[in-house]
């Protein structure tokens, strides 16, 4: 899309893109470059000795026991926050739609913990389900049941989960609330006087016509999921115990940073840009969106 | 509508007051656990209701950082970090946005469309999937634990120049050449027309930038190594370690809540702006 008028300036519009140009270059296009060219290579702990192996890297990622059960962290981890955090946002929005009092500090106090860093919602949970001194940890062993997620992989993802999804909530229930209010009333009238009770109207009429939004926010929250809750692991559990919550991010920073296993890091890196391109292109591409090019 | 009211407005009541309660209920212990001293915490022993100690707990914290078997950097000092950097990605990515958006839909010029994709990618290109790399070029530019690695890298930004697009586009050619016959250049036009019509949308994107620049984890942890240059999210997560029993929990939950308190009251006192900034940074 082109504008009719426009000014024309040789070297202003060049100027005015540098800042911007410049540092997507320096710290965006640079590094996914040195990342693909590292995952062909092969590195000596020391960094002293560097081979091509071509895509070496990639088969021994792929091979490796501990990447497939990354890849299924990963999964569920993601599976359980989407839906975690989208079904009581859909509830919580259902009910504020109404017309009720005090809607709107109902809204106010349910979109709060969007500005929660994640890493705090970790810490905040933490606090609340230790096994020996948060409130709930404690109560589950008083109650018989043997609670201690340091030690328990499948407690602390659950845990992983659970604080992840209850930051994410506010955010889903903001835009389903949103998609609820621009249905038009008179759809829903005439279902009413064809004499469909309230949930029949929810299901039949109201699910439907909020696809679009129910699909957007399906794909940013598994983007969130992927990506956003690297903070909560590593507030949490550190990838713990074992390797039970170690999702792929976390993987590729622990195999960088402390493993320094460049050459594999790397190779896993280029798999999530992959991923990501993926997603994106879903996103933009089966979304109505509002971009035009 | 033809439904009976009455009957049906318990119910959305009850559920919104559940939900409610569930988003209230870890804050409501971590200011209580802000109120008492280590050891009834670390004993399990911590009553439901506050303690003596808010005063205290809150005042160390934020001058020493030093409790009985944590150092910690005074919270004066990570928030100031942390004020540091929310503000200058906010600004910076605002302000390098507006000039390519600018740049972008009021000029035409060779290979325009190249640099409006180059930039469009990066939205494919988040600092998680390439973690190591950007970490090297921070080092080898001699911006490791500096303000300017903790910022710089994060000011492009795909999603504000967009948006600032899309703005830009909906301005009327009209007002574009009555500007030009008035003799005013590019730049006039920016400052005097383009500037003051985008005050809503500089508004709504200043406040989830502040958040997102606010709430940084990944970067600031690989990026800073001094702990006079951490953020608050990062001073909690090493003040808690490897999550021990026998800890200065009080201190922690008081940090936590300092950590909290302006991204949360920029979301509830700017709100309309911030609904507004979240629904057109996702279109």
């Amino acid at each position: 899309m082109r504008r009719r008028v426009i000014f024309d300036d040789k070297l202003l519009p060049y100027l005015l893109l540098a800042p911007q140009i410049a540092v997507t270059i320096v710290f965006f296009f640079w590094p996914a470059a040195q990342a693909i060219h590292q995952s062909t290579l092969l590195q000596d702990p020391f960094g002293m000795r560097q081979q091509f192996v071509g895509l070496e890297n990639f088969q021994a990622v792929l091979a490796d026991p501990n990447y497939l059960g990354a890849i299924r962290v990963t999964a569920i981890f993601s599976i359980s926050v989407t839906v975690l955090a989208m079904a009581p946002a859909l509830l919580f929005a259902a009910m504020a739609d109404r017309h009720i009092r005090g809607a709107t500090t109902y809204k106010t106090l349910l979109i709060w913990p969007y500005a929660v860093a994640p890493a705090v919602a970790a810490v905040l949970w933490l606090f609340i389900f230790h096994p020996s001194i948060g409130v709930l940890g404690r109560a589950l062993n008083a109650a018989g049941i043997v609670w201690n997620y340091h030690l328990d992989g499948e407690q602390a993802l659950g845990l992983v989960i659970f604080a992840s999804a209850w930051k994410q909530v506010s955010y889903n229930f903001l835009f389903f609330l949103a998609g609820l209010q621009s249905i038009p009333k008179s759809v829903l009238e005439a279902a009413s006087i064809d004499g469909a009770s309230a949930t029949r109207r929810f299901w039949t009429v109201v699910f439907p016509l909020l696809s679009p939004t129910t699909f957007f926010l399906l794909v940013v929250n598994v983007v969130y999921a992927f990506f956003d809750t690297f903070g909560t692991i590593d507030a949490l559990t550190k990838g713990g115990p074992g390797t039970s919550t170690v999702t792929l991010i976390y993987r590729v920073y622990v195999d960088g940073n402390a493993n320094l296993n460049l050459g594999q890091s790397a190779a896993q890196s280029v798999i999530l840009m992959a991923i990501v391109i993926a997603l994106t292109a879903i996103q933009f591409r089966y979304i109505e969106r509002k971009v035009h090019y | 509508m033809a439904s009976p009211r009455r009957s049906t407005d318990l119910l959305p009541h009850l559920v919104l007051v559940l939900g409610v309660a569930i988003f209230a209920f870890p804050i409501y212990f971590a200011v209580i656990g802000s109120t008492w001293d280590a050891s009834t915490i670390g004993r399990g022993q911590m009553p439901l209701f506050p303690g003596p100690l808010a005063a205290e707990n809150y005042w160390t914290v934020w001058s020493s950082g030093e409790g009985t078997r944590i150092r910690s950097t005074p919270v004066a000092t990570l928030m100031f970090n942390s004020l540091v950097m929310a503000l200058v990605i906010c600004f910076g990515k605002i302000a390098i946005s507006l000039l390519s958006a600018y740049a972008v839909v009021f000029f035409s010029f060779p290979l325009r469309m190249v640099f409006f994709w180059m930039i469009f990618v990066t939205l494919m290109l988040p600092v998680e999937v390439r973690i190591i790399p950007t970490y090297e070029v921070i080092v080898n530019l001699g911006m490791f634990d500096s303000f300017a690695g903790l910022t710089v890298p994060l000011i492009a930004s795909a999603t504000a120049t967009l948006l600032f697009r899309q703005f830009f586009l909906t301005i009327p050619d009209e007002l574009v050449e009555a500007s030009k016959i008035d003799g005013a250049g590019p730049l006039r036009f920016f400052w005097d027309t383009v500037l003051p019509l985008s005050r809503t949308n500089i508004a709504a994107l200043a406040v989830i930038l502040f958040i997102y620049g606010w709430n940084q984890y990944l970067w600031p942890l690989l990026i800073t190594k001094s702990r006079s240059m951490e953020t608050i999210v990062i001073g909690i997560t090493k003040m808690i370690g490897t999550g021990e029993v026998q800890n200065d929990w009080n201190l922690i939950m008081a940090t936590t809540i300092f950590a909290m308190l302006p991204p949360v009251l920029v979301v509830v006192f700017m709100q309309r702006w911030f609904v507004k900034g979240l629904v057109d940074t996702e279109k």
